[in-house]
């Protein structure tokens, strides 16, 4: 059946069925340990990290259940103070560091190949290297946990708690070195992305013809590219300050404790969109599917996120508004904090225009849309409310904002994701998630969240600061926290019921076919998981909608290598064929690159001359990562 | 789904260069990271210059010497890189090999003439806020010049091997070189912040 393949094979005159065994020969990973370790498929990378990342959303739900636990009463001692400072780092920093953001990035690494009808995405090994990064540095988070030497400064570590003279002993190092892990992780993904994006597109798919949630991608990579470095440089400056007695952040010597914040909140506000866009980027794609027509407002949605992204770089001194900085710049930035609702809010009357002009059907991720819609809309409108300094004056730091960010962040990106997660997991897996089970999370999911946050807002009036250990009977807080802590309990079985849901349709859901839910986007015309190379031939696309507009009939390229991993690079404005490019073959120096960098990273918080003998075996594992191999990938 | 071949690939080259090369915007976009943090430390310099009473805080403005010799070198590096960028798009082996020789030199000696420039900060890094600001600006530097001249050593190195002829070796070596064009126009702001705000 299968013809020998020769040197430069082409796929023009191979048949469907030899064509699949010659890429599967080049494509594929092997089995197997070294395998597992070598591989350098988006794919399997992509599940990987999705998977690490929900894990660390569940230990993260465990912590807040077990603050909530604390709080339930007045004057509870269920947990140590100093452990509960630990639970409320830990629960927060998992879930911004260790979840949010990788998780969005990681759906990003599955899809976004597929979307662009590309074979793998940009630099690989990088990505291989960034999943085993983010893998360490989550391990080393939750094990300092486990030993008690958990961090306990809160999730943004302000100075002069975070300092020399107030941290004492280990823990802040090991939160500023998670920061360098999972920062180069989401860096390298971030780059990983842009590239593909930009020119790993399938021939024909000019920039008025990507999938919204390639666009939405491609945004956020460039507010990690821009954002991340804030982060670094202050988690850098703060090792610093603590290991070898720098003084950046040490008034007593011309240093300043403000200094932290603006690094922070210049990382910290444009983070939270790095969380958002996706999640509207994934409505945006979902959307068109459940209401049986394409999305209204294309244009108009590409330039909100554009302006999102560029608008939520002058925001963050809204988080310091408490800090007695000057009256003009807080009104500037209570103006751009306004600004950015527009936007936002165009792109919510272009899904309602969306759904108004379709015929909605109530399918689970459709479900999740919707409890996207009330939840995010509250959170925003509490973001305008704490936008404004005299009410922030009040608020900060109390249970309102606890209440809006959540409001936002579960709302505006947990939600949609999980309507992601049920859309897209017949294209991870092969089959359905149950559509029963599946209306049941999302309305248990919905309902307990609110019941769970809204509260929270009452509770910020009342006066209630967050992150405090325990408060006095007559308080008078004991009966909303005693609900809140009860929908705390319903909320998380929700999620119990979702990762049951999950794990059970892996294995016996339905058989789901290449495109069960009749979409449009490109990563349903392969099979369901696809092929270690995605498609067989190339697709090539004439219009926004290629799978509702080509009649059943895919349009591909043909004279690509089958002897070699080769795709197709194209030009970054209308998508026309420039080279066929190779793609690299599995390879085991991004773990050994990765595992040095963990030497120098872990040894630089106990001296800093780890600094200098760690760098010998990263050299080495990157020079044995770049010297070419002369395999057929090498040919030019 | 059914296939309708529309589009024939065969004769593209088998690798992009410039601006069709995948590395070439791996390479811009980690220069986009790179530039910002760099653009953050000059502002974490600034914004500390701004807050104290007296900049720089006790201690005299950095010796002109070490820092000028530094730049000197860096710009005149230029010219042989340029040349080098030059050979490897015209493939020319021989000649590329010989570049990445002296760029190997050009990058080693203003690193070495860097021990000197720290020294002639005349302040330590932790002696107070614009100690830390300075050392941490001329190291985030410095470690630039570090990893690029170690890359140059290998390439060098690989260009004499079996591997050398193949354009994506010649991509490699421009791609290095537009790297060193940015760890050198980089070096100007940093160099006027460090030497002639406190002199203001």
């Amino acid at each position: 059946m299968s013809a020998r393949i020769q040197d430069d094979q082409r796929d023009t005159d191979l048949a469907d069925a030899p064509l699949d065994a010659a890429l599967r020969r080049v494509w594929d990973t092997p089995r197997g340990v070294w395998g597992a370790l070598a591989t350098v498929d988006h794919k399997v990378i992509g599940r990987r990290y999705i998977a690490t990342a929900f894990v660390f959303l569940a230990f993260g739900g465990v912590l807040a259940l077990l603050m909530r636990w604390q709080l339930a009463r007045p004057e509870s001692r269920v947990l140590t103070p100093d452990l509960y400072n630990q639970i409320f780092t830990v629960h927060g920093t998992s879930m911004m560091f260790l979840f949010a953001v990788p998780v969005m990035e990681a759906m990003a690494v599955y899809l976004v190949p597929l979307m662009v009808g590309t074979r793998n995405i940009a630099f690989p090994r990088l990505n291989a290297f960034s999943y085993w990064m983010y893998l360490v540095g989550g391990i080393l988070l939750w094990g300092a946990f486990l030993v008690d030497m958990g961090p306990d400064i809160g999730w943004f570590a302000y100075v002069p708690l975070a300092g020399p003279q107030y941290g004492a002993g280990k823990r802040v190092d090991i939160w500023a070195q998670m920061i360098t892990f999972t920062e180069i992780s989401a860096l390298a993904v971030a780059v990983e992305i842009v590239v593909t994006v930009l020119k790993q597109r399938a021939p024909g798919m000019s920039l008025d013809r990507i999938p919204l949630f390639v666009w939405a991608m491609l945004v956020t990579s460039f507010i990690i590219i821009m954002a991340m470095p804030a982060v670094m440089v202050a988690s850098t400056a703060l090792i610093l300050d603590r290991l070898v007695g720098t003084h950046f952040f040490n008034p007593a010597e011309g240093g300043d404790v403000l200094l932290w914040q603006h690094l922070f909140w210049f990382f910290g506000h444009p983070e939270v969109y790095i969380i958002f866009l996706p999640a509207v980027g994934m409505i945006s794609s979902i959307l068109p599917t459940f209401v049986r027509r394409p999305i209204f407002g294309y244009l108009p949605l590409v330039l909100a996120m554009v302006s999102v992204g560029i608008l939520s770089f002058g925001l963050w001194v809204h988080h310091m508004f408490t800090t007695g900085l000057p009256r003009l710049g807080e009104s500037f930035f209570t103006a751009s904090s306004m600004a950015i609702a527009l936007p936002s809010g165009i792109q919510i009357f272009c899904w309602l225009a969306t759904i108004w002009y379709g015929r909605p059907v109530y399918r689970t991720p459709f479900l999740f849309i919707l409890a996207f819609f009330f939840t995010f809309i509250m959170g925003g409108m509490t973001g305008v409310m704490v936008a404004s300094v005299p009410l922030d004056t009040q608020l900060h730091d109390s249970y309102f904002v606890v209440a809006h960010f959540h409001y936002v962040l579960v709302g505006g990106a947990v939600f949609p994701l999980l309507g992601g997660v049920y859309y897209w997991f017949p294209k991870f897996t092969g089959r359905m998630m149950s559509e029963r089970v599946g209306k049941w999370v999302a309305g248990l999911l919905f309902a307990a969240f609110n019941f769970t946050f809204f509260p929270m807002h009452v509770l910020g009036l009342l006066g209630m600061p967050r992150r405090v250990y325990t408060y006095q009977l007559d308080m008078g807080w004991g009966g909303l926290n005693l609900f809140v802590s009860l929908s705390a309990v319903v909320l998380a079985a929700g999620f119990l019921l979702f990762f049951y849901d999950a794990v059970r349709s892996a294995r016996h859901g339905e058989p789901a076919g290449d495109n069960p839910w009749g979409a449009a986007t490109l990563e349903w015309a392969t099979a369901s998981p696809p092929p270690s190379y995605n498609f067989a031939r190339l697709p090539v696309v004439r219009s926004a909608n290629p799978l509702w507009e080509d009649d059943g009939v895919l349009p591909v390229a043909g004279g690509l290598r089958v002897d070699r991993r080769e795709l197709l690079v194209t030009t970054v404005g209308g998508a026309l064929p420039e080279a066929r490019e190779s793609s690299p073959r599995p390879t085991i120096w991004p773990l050994w690159s990765a595992l040095a960098t963990t030497a120098l990273l872990l040894g630089s918080i106990l001296t800093p001359w780890a600094v200098v003998w760690g760098a010998v075996p990263v050299t080495i594992a990157l020079i044995g990562w770049f010297w070419p191999g002369g395999r057929k990938e090498e040919e030019s | 789904m059914k296939q309708d071949v529309v589009v024939d690939l065969s004769d593209l080259p088998m690798n992009g260069s410039g601006t069709a090369s995948l590395t070439w915007w791996g390479t811009v976009a980690f220069m986009l990271i790179e530039g910002t943090g760099f653009a953050l430390m000059i502002s974490v310099y600034l914004y500390l210059g701004s807050l104290a009473p007296a900049w720089p805080i006790e201690a005299p403005p950095p010796e002109w010497g070490p820092g000028t010799g530094v730049t000197l070198l860096l710009l005149a590096s230029l010219v042989p890189n340029v040349l080098l960028s030059r050979w490897a798009a015209a493939r020319d082996l021989r000649k590329v090999r010989a570049g990445l020789l002296i760029m190997a030199v050009f990058g080693t000696a203003p690193l070495v003439l860097r021990v000197w420039e720290f020294m002639a900060l005349d302040v330590s890094w932790d002696s107070n806020a614009y100690g830390s600001a300075v050392w941490m600006l001329l190291g985030l530097h410095t470690t630039h010049i570090l990893t690029d001249l170690l890359e140059t050593y290998v390439l060098a190195a690989l260009m004499f091997t079996r591997h050398a002829d193949n354009p994506r070796r010649f991509g490699d070596v421009q791609d290095g070189a537009m790297y060193w064009n940015f760890v050198v126009l980089t070096w100007l702001p940093i160099y006027a912040c460090l030497y002639g705000i406190p002199r203001l």
